[in-house]
C-alpha cells in the first residue's frame, strides 16, 4: 500500500470511499494516477459485519450530529437522523441492497419530458443515456449485476414469491428477482449469495458488491492509492487564483492535518459533500466553494419512498433470503394520466423484528400497532421508490448553532414533499396494496418513508453554470480542479436506485480526470 | 426516595404466601414486584414497588402482546430503577394515578380494563414521561433476543449457512 507525503501536491485527493469515491479512487489508481482517499469512518470487512440490526447500526451508521426541518415525517420521528447511511471504508456500499438499474432515456430529460411542474426546479441532465450506456456496461460488469452481461437472475425467496404472484394477478409484466449486484453465481472472486438476509448490515459472504472489499483493496494493490481511515475533512483550501490546493482534515487522533492536492474530488454523500463546500467558505468564496450559482446544498432529493407491508393467514418468513431481490417495473414510466409525472419501482423488502418495531409506524402504540407485529411471521413487504421533484427549498445548509465533535457546523436537512411526490406515493400505496390483496392479504399497511438512503442532487450537474454546481464531467463550473463524484451531482433522481449510476459516473469521471492530467490540463 | 433493599432470595412459596395481588402484578414491601404465580420477581432499590409495577403495566399497555410474558416487559423497564430516573418516574406515576383516581379507580394499575388504562395513557401520550417510556420500549422490548422466537423471527442465520439450503423459498400455500 502506498504512503504519500502530506506536501505531495501531485496527488488527487478523493473524499469518501463509497460507490463514488471508492470506485473513482480505484479507477484512477489503475490508470497510474496517485490517489489519497480520505475516509471519515473506520474499516470493516465481511468478518466484522454483525447480523443484528441494532448492533450493526451502531457499528456502521453515520450517527454524527445532523439536524432536520421541513414537514417530512422523518424530521418528527427521527429528528437527528435524516439518513440511514454509513460511516466506514466503502461507505454506504456496505449497507445498500444491491439493486442496480439503469436510468431511462426520458428520465435524463425530465424538464423536456415533464414540462413545467409548478414548484419544481426540473432540469435536463447535460448528458444522455447514450453517453452513459458504455459506462453502465462497465459498471454492471464491475458489480456483477444479475440479468446483465449474461449473468443469471437470483432465485426468488418467500417474500418474492408472494410479491410475484400478486403482481402477475394484477397483470404486471416486468416482474422478476431484480438486477442485483448480488452474486447468483461465483463471480469476480466473490461468493454466491447464501440467502442469509441482512443485506443491509454488510454481506458476510461478500456476495453483494461493496467497494470495501473490491475496488478499495484492488486500488491499494496498485501502489498508487492510499486510504486514510478515520480522517474527517474540515475544509478544502484554495489559492488566490481560485484553484484548490489541498484539504484540511482531522486525523484519527483529532489533529488537524493538511494534504496537498492537484485535484480534489468530493464524494461524501449528498449531506456531507455540500457541507464540506459550504464549510470551505473564504473571503474569495464567501458563499462556499463552487457556489456562484447558489445551488450548493439545494435541490435535495431523497426519492419518493414508502413501504407496503401485508399480513396473511399463513407464514411467509420474509426475512429469509436476499433482502431486495424482487421488482415490479411496470409503473416506472412517465404517464401523466396517473396524476403525476415520472414513475416508480416496487421492490421487495424485509426488516427484522427490531427494525420493524422501529419503522413500521414510528410513534404508534397500542393494539393497532402490536397486532401487526404479532403477525410478523406472516408478513410480506415491499419498498416503493420513485422520482421525486427537485425543489430549491429542499436543501442542506450549515446549522451554525450545532457543531460536530470537531467543532464544525453540522448539516441541517430541510425537506418537504412536492404535491407530485404525494400523488405518486398515494398511487404506489394503492398498487402495492392491490398486489398483496390479490394474494389474499388479511391486512395491508402503507408504511411511511424511513430515514433517507438515497440522497441526491445537492451539487447538481447542469449545462449552464447558473443552473447547477458541476458540468457533465462532475467538474465544478467554478473551479476546474474541484470535482463532485457522488449522488449529489444528480440533476434529477429518476425512479431507479442510484448506486449503479453513481458507479457509472465515477468510472466515466476517472477517464476524464486521467485524460486531463495526461494532457497537462489538471 | 430510596427504598430499602431486600437481598434475601425468595422462594416461590414465600412469594406466594406474601401475595397481595394488584391488577396482574403483585406488589409488596421489601422492594419486590412479582408475578401472581411467582413465575418471576424483580427487586427495586431506587424507585418504589408501586412505581415499578406501574411501569411494567404501562409497558404492557403501550405494546400489548398477549403471547409475550411479563418477564420481558420487566426486563424492558428495569433500567428505570435508577437515580437518574427517580424524578421522571415518581412524577409521571403520580400524575397517572391522579388521573386514575379522577376516573374512579384507586390507581392506574388498579384500573381493571386495558381500554380504560389506555384512555389514561392517551391523556399523557404527548408528554415527556410517556414518550420516554414508549421510546425506550422500542429497543428495550423488541431487541431482546429471547423475545424474537415468540414472533417467529429467527435472527441471524450466517452461523447456520444462511437459508439457501434451509428454506428461503419454502412457502407452500400460494
Amino acid at each position: 500500500m502506498a504512503k504519500f507525503e502530506l506536501n505531495d501536491g501531485d496527488v488527487v485527493v478523493v473524499i469518501g470511499t463509497g460507490a463514488g469515491g471508492g470506485v473513482l479512487s480505484n479507477e484512477l489508481a489503475q490508470k497510474g494516477v496517485k490517489v489519497v482517499a480520505l475516509e471519515a469512518g473506520g474499516r470493516y470487512l465481511p468478518e466484522d459485519y454483525v447480523n443484528d440490526e441494532w448492533d450493526s447500526f451502531g457499528q456502521l451508521a453515520w450517527t454524527d450530529a445532523r439536524t432536520t426541518s421541513g414537514d417530512w415525517r422523518v424530521s418528527k420521528d427521527f429528528s437527528g437522523l435524516p439518513a440511514w447511511i454509513v460511516k466506514a471504508v466503502g461507505g454506504s456500499t456496505t449497507h445498500w441492497a444491491g439493486a442496480s438499474l439503469r436510468f431511462q432515456d426520458h428520465e435524463l430529460r425530465a424538464k423536456t419530458e415533464y414540462g413545467d411542474v409548478e414548484g419544481a426546479n426540473l432540469l435536463d441532465w447535460p448528458i444522455t443515456l447514450a453517453d452513459l450506456e458504455p459506462y453502465y456496461t462497465k459498471a454492471e460488469d464491475k458489480l456483477g449485476v444479475t440479468r446483465t452481461g449474461g449473468r443469471p437472475g437470483l432465485p426468488g425467496n418467500n417474500n418474492y414469491k408472494v410479491f410475484e404472484k400478486g403482481a402477475k394477478a394484477l397483470g404486471y409484466k416486468e416482474v422478476h428477482t431484480g438486477r442485483m449486484a448480488v452474486n447468483s453465481t461465483d463471480y469476480d472472486d466473490r461468493a454466491i449469495c447464501q440467502q442469509t438476509g441482512f443485506c443491509f448490515q454488510g454481506c458476510k459472504w461478500g456476495a453483494k458488491w461493496s467497494s470495501a472489499y473490491t475496488d478499495i483493496p484492488r486500488g491499494e494493490a496498485t501502489g498508487n492509492m492510499e486510504v486514510r481511515e478515520k480522517s474527517h475533512v474540515a475544509r478544502i483550501l484554495h489559492d488566490d487564483t481560485g484553484k484548490v490546493t489541498g484539504v484540511e482534515y482531522f486525523d484519527p487522533d483529532g489533529n488537524l492535518q493538511m494534504q496537498k492536492a492537484r485535484v480534489v474530488c468530493v464524494a461524501g454523500n449528498s449531506f456531507e459533500s455540500p457541507r464540506m463546500l459550504l464549510n470551505s467558505a473564504s473571503s474569495m468564496f464567501p458563499d462556499g466553494l463552487a457556489n456562484s450559482s447558489g445551488m450548493v446544498g439545494k435541490n435535495y432529493m431523497r426519492h419518493m419512498t414508502g413501504s407496503v407491508y401485508a399480513l396473511f393467514d399463513q407464514p411467509v418468513k420474509m426475512w429469509r433470503g436476499t433482502t431486495m431481490a424482487g421488482i415490479i417495473q411496470d409503473e416506472s414510466r412517465h404517464d401523466p394520466s396517473r396524476g403525476f409525472v415520472g414513475g416508480y419501482e416496487m421492490e421487495t423488502l424485509s426488516l427484522g423484528l427490531p427494525f420493524m418495531a422501529a419503522f413500521l409506524n414510528p410513534g404508534a402504540w397500542g393494539r393497532g400497532f402490536t397486532t401487526a407485529l404479532d403477525g410478523y411471521e406472516n408478513m410480506a413487504g415491499m419498498w416503493i421508490v420513485g422520482e421525486d421533484m427537485p425543489q430549491e427549498s429542499n436543501r442542506v445548509t450549515l446549522n451554525m448553532d450545532v457543531k460536530d465533535q470537531h467543532g464544525l457546523p453540522v448539516a441541517n436537512v430541510h425537506f418537504s414533499d412536492h404535491p407530485n411526490d404525494i400523488a405518486m406515493r398515494e398511487h404506489a400505496y394503492q398498487q402495492g396494496q392491490a398486489v398483496y390483496e390479490a394474494v389474499g392479504a388479511t391486512r395491508v399497511m402503507p408504511t411511511p418513508p424511513y430515514p433517507s438512503t438515497h440522497n441526491l442532487g445537492t451539487n447538481r450537474m447542469s449545462a449552464k453554470a447558473q443552473d447547477g454546481v458541476v458540468n457533465k464531467w462532475g467538474q465544478t463550473h467554478d473551479i476546474e480542479n474541484l470535482f463532485v463524484s457522488d449522488g449529489s451531482q444528480f440533476t434529477t433522481g429518476a425512479s431507479e436506485n442510484p448506486t449503479l449510476t453513481i458507479v457509472a459516473l465515477a468510472i466515466r469521471q476517472a477517464d476524464r480526470i486521467a485524460d486531463e492530467i495526461a494532457k497537462g490540463n489538471l | 426516595m430510596t427504598k430499602q433493599t431486600n437481598r434475601k432470595t425468595m422462594t416461590r412459596r414465600e412469594l406466594l404466601s406474601r401475595t397481595a395481588a394488584v391488577g396482574t402484578l403483585v406488589v409488596f414491601g421489601g422492594g419486590i414486584v412479582a408475578a401472581p404465580d411467582g413465575a418471576w420477581a424483580t427487586e427495586v432499590t431506587t424507585i418504589s414497588e408501586h412505581e415499578m409495577a406501574t411501569l411494567i403495566q404501562m409497558a404492557r399497555d403501550i405494546y400489548p402482546h398477549d403471547k409475550v410474558g411479563d418477564e420481558y416487559y420487566v426486563t424492558a423497564v428495569k433500567g428505570y430503577d435508577s437515580e437518574g430516573s427517580i424524578t421522571m418516574v415518581s412524577e409521571g406515576v403520580a400524575a397517572l394515578d391522579a388521573m386514575a383516581k379522577a376516573a374512579g379507580a384507586n390507581s392506574y394499575i388498579e384500573t381493571k380494563w386495558e381500554d380504560n388504562r389506555v384512555d389514561l395513557l392517551k391523556q399523557i401520550e404527548d408528554g415527556g414521561f410517556f414518550q420516554a417510556i414508549r421510546g425506550g420500549l422500542v429497543t428495550g422490548l423488541y431487541n431482546q433476543k429471547d423475545v424474537w422466537p415468540i414472533f417467529g423471527y429467527e435472527g441471524e442465520s450466517f452461523s447456520k449457512g444462511g437459508y439457501l439450503h434451509r428454506g428461503f423459498d419454502d412457502i407452500n400455500w400460494l
